[in-house]
């Protein structure tokens, strides 16, 4: 018996903006200049948060924080594609992606400040609290997708995890699970090239995260992660393919984390200055600041304007956040059952 | 002698046998090029080379399956689980084979690897990442669990834990890793598994502790006549230490950070209470967390056992 080959495959690479902010304009998906410019002003609040974090952290005033500087792209872009129904499990880094759905300012700083009480997310966003155990979260988005289409409701779910997170075993059961049971979910990978300390080829040895999503039954898609428009683009039509019932979709945003790990990680002891530099020079707000510049669409002066209204927003927040008073050793326990164990009863009253 | 800190000296720890023992092979998230995200393996893969300093994918149960058959081909694997928080999605690999291993193969195979986490509370990070369920794990027959709770002992047990025939989880308390140094002998010592230690001598109340905790009590004790048990094995429990404190304070107090429910106090009071009953004189006390989940930095130090509870339980066993 010969030989045959079974199977051949393709993985596409999506991109509009190229580095220089000029557009693909067959590619460029429908949104207004208005929608463009809420875009923009999301991006640099993400940034502004994420500058004042760090920085409110090295000043004892927040825990350890992970940055996302970098990623605004993929978080604004893929979030503004979301409806206000649609589930959403995020990473511990998604703090753009907050911000683009209306998440309280006071309350992210706060959850960052180490107060239990932000983890309970705000009721008009079917959004979960982060999730610290890497990739763990991703079966509960399948859960989620297989309660919506039982439920026959028209949202769907996208979770957001790292490169890291799909060497996991629960990555793979998940997308396993999605792919059998053609669930209405869109897989959201921001690749930033590192976990921690390990680069990309020391976590995989596929030639792209993308291609993995194939051996489950579903399409995968590369995706300029710092791309705004593209990852827009790529999250929309994935977002409507699974509210038809085209089933899931894995997207993988090509992205960098410009930073650090977290506050406590010195990045400085296993990348170079050159690497960095060179996605330095790949910002996507600089890329967005370029596309709209060339339509006469942004100046400087605009430019500072949308900082000027971030940085107020953030001030606001900062300052709301540490006028909440401090947590009552008794909230420990409130949450923990929805009634307390007799122990706990008597261990809340100090005994 | 060299002042060295926990995580000096268990870097040493590792760094000796790896030059004495060329099966002794590390494995984990970040150990290699970053040194790990404490530095506990600082400079081991730069001196070891990247076959024996293995970075790996971020895999848990993978790392905890690999080191098994790594173990079982006859290598020492010593795989990091970064945070105690997460050796849960390794726990079946832990629970169900590495421990059974000589077990369920009638004695053809062994599992000698030692899994390093840190663990405890009060480092102010996030979820998870403070983790104290060391009962469950003793729960786990064919497991040996070490607790150091300072740089000499942390070096002295953990190359004993590296010559084991049998796993051995060894949980490195996060908050102690930099807070002291302590004189560390350079050469080759090692700490019987399963002894524990008499940190300070008393006659009127036996406290035991281990861990961070450890610190924590001989700080809270002053003023009073308490011998301090520091128990450096959780599982096998040292009863004969247990018991013999005991037997002559009649008095017995335990804490531990982790919660109330189920926690190794319970295993300990228990078997006071089986062995020793005719010598107490007292209730024995557990000084331990709530039965809650460990809480972020904001109300970490309602939740771990502080020097004022610690009091009020010798105050009270004192009363009898
Ligand atoms: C199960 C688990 N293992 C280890 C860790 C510690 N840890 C936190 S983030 C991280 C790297 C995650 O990398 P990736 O998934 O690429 O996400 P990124 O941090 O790059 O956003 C590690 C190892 C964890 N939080 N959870």
């Amino acid at each position: 018996m010969p030989e045959e080959v079974l199977a051949t495959f393709q993985v596409k690479r999506v991109s509009v903006l190229n580095e220089n902010g000029s557009a693909d304009l067959d590619l460029m998906p429908e949104l207004s200049a208005d929608q463009i410019w809420r875009m923009y002003q999301l991006m640099v609040l993400s940034r502004c948060f994420d500058e004042r974090a760090v920085s409110l952290q090295r000043e004892g005033r927040l825990g350890t924080y992970p940055p996302i500087r970098g990623q605004e792209a993929a978080q604004v872009g893929s979030a503004f594609a979301l409806k206000a129904d649609d589930w959403v499990f995020p990473s511990f880094r998604e703090m753009g992606v907050h911000l683009t759905l209306g998440y309280p300012i006071p309350q992210l700083l706060q959850y960052w400040a180490g107060d239990e009480r932000a983890q309970k997310t705000p009721p008009q966003l079917n959004i979960f609290p982060f999730c610290v155990a890497v990739g763990s979260q991703i079966p509960h988005a399948v859960g989620a997708a297989l309660a919506a289409r039982y439920r026959r409701d028209s949202a769907a779910v996208a979770v957001y995890f790292g490169d890291g997170a799909t060497s996991k075993g629960d990555f793979h059961e998940a997308m396993n699970m999605a792919g059998v049971y053609q669930l209405p979910i869109v897989f959201i990978c921001q690749n930033n090239q590192w976990a921690i300390s390990v680069p990309l080829k020391g976590q995989t040895a596929s030639a792209s995260l993308a291609q993995k999503a194939l051996a489950y039954g579903f399409e995968g898609v590369q995706v300029d992660g710092n791309d705004v428009l593209a990852v827009y683009r790529a999250t929309k039509q994935a977002l409507e393919k699974a509210t038809s019932g085209g089933g899931p979709t894995f997207l993988e945003c090509l992205t960098y984390r410009m930073a650090d790990h977290t506050t406590a990680d010195d990045a400085g002891r296993y990348r170079s200055d050159e690497e960095v530099a060179l996605w330095n020079g790949r910002d996507p707000i600089l890329r967005l600041e370029r596309f709209l510049a060339a339509s006469g669409a942004w100046t400087p002066e605009q430019g500072r304007g949308v900082k000027e209204e971030a940085t107020s927003l953030i001030d606001r927040g900062v300052g709301e956040m540490e006028a909440v008073p401090p947590p009552d050793p008794a909230e420990l326990f409130d949450a923990t059952l929805a009634a307390l164990t007799p122990r706990q009863a008597g261990q809340r009253k100090g005994r | 002698m060299a002042q060295l800190n926990m995580v000096q000296a268990i870097n040493q720890a590792l760094a000796d046998e790896m030059a004495r023992d060329d099966r002794v092979v590390l494995l984990g998230e970040d150990v290699g090029r970053d040194g790990g995200v404490f530095r506990v393996t600082d400079g081991l893969q730069d001196r070891f080379g990247a076959e024996r300093v293995l970075d790996t994918p971020l895999c848990e149960s993978a790392i905890m399956g690999a080191a098994i058959g790594m173990a079982a081909y006859g290598l020492r694997p010593v795989p990091e689980i970064q945070f105690m928080g997460f050796t849960y999605s390794a726990f079946e690999q832990l629970f169900a084979h590495a421990a059974r291993l000589r077990s369920r193969s009638r004695g053809r195979y062994s599992c000698p690897l030692v899994v390093r986490t840190p663990y405890g509370g009060g480092i102010k990070a996030p979820e998870l990442h403070e983790e104290s369920t060391e009962a469950i794990f003793c729960h786990i027959p064919g497991l040996k669990v070490v607790v150091p709770s300072g740089p000499y002992n942390a070096k002295g047990l953990l190359l004993a834990a590296l010559r084991d025939p049998d796993p051995v989880l060894f949980l490195e308390p996060t908050r102690l890793y930099r807070m002291v140094k302590e004189e560390v002998p350079e050469g080759d010592y090692q700490l019987e598994l399963g002894k524990a230690r008499v940190a300070r001598k008393g006659s009127a109340v036996t406290v035991v502790a281990w861990g961070s905790m450890l610190e924590r009590v001989l700080r809270a004790i002053d003023g009073y006549d308490a011998e301090v048990i520091d128990l450096l094995t959780l599982n096998p429990l040292d009863l004969e230490a247990l018991l013999s404190s005991v037997q002559k304070t009649g008095r017995a107090v335990i804490v531990h950070e982790a919660i109330k429910t189920c926690g190794l106090g319970a295993e300990i009071a228990a078997t006071l209470a089986e062995e020793a009953m005719l010598h107490l004189r007292a209730p024995i006390l557990r000084v331990t967390a709530p039965d809650v989940p460990v809480p972020l930095a904001k109300l970490i130090d309602q939740y771990l056992p502080g020097p004022d509870r610690i009091r009020a339980a010798l105050d009270e066993v004192l009363k009898y």
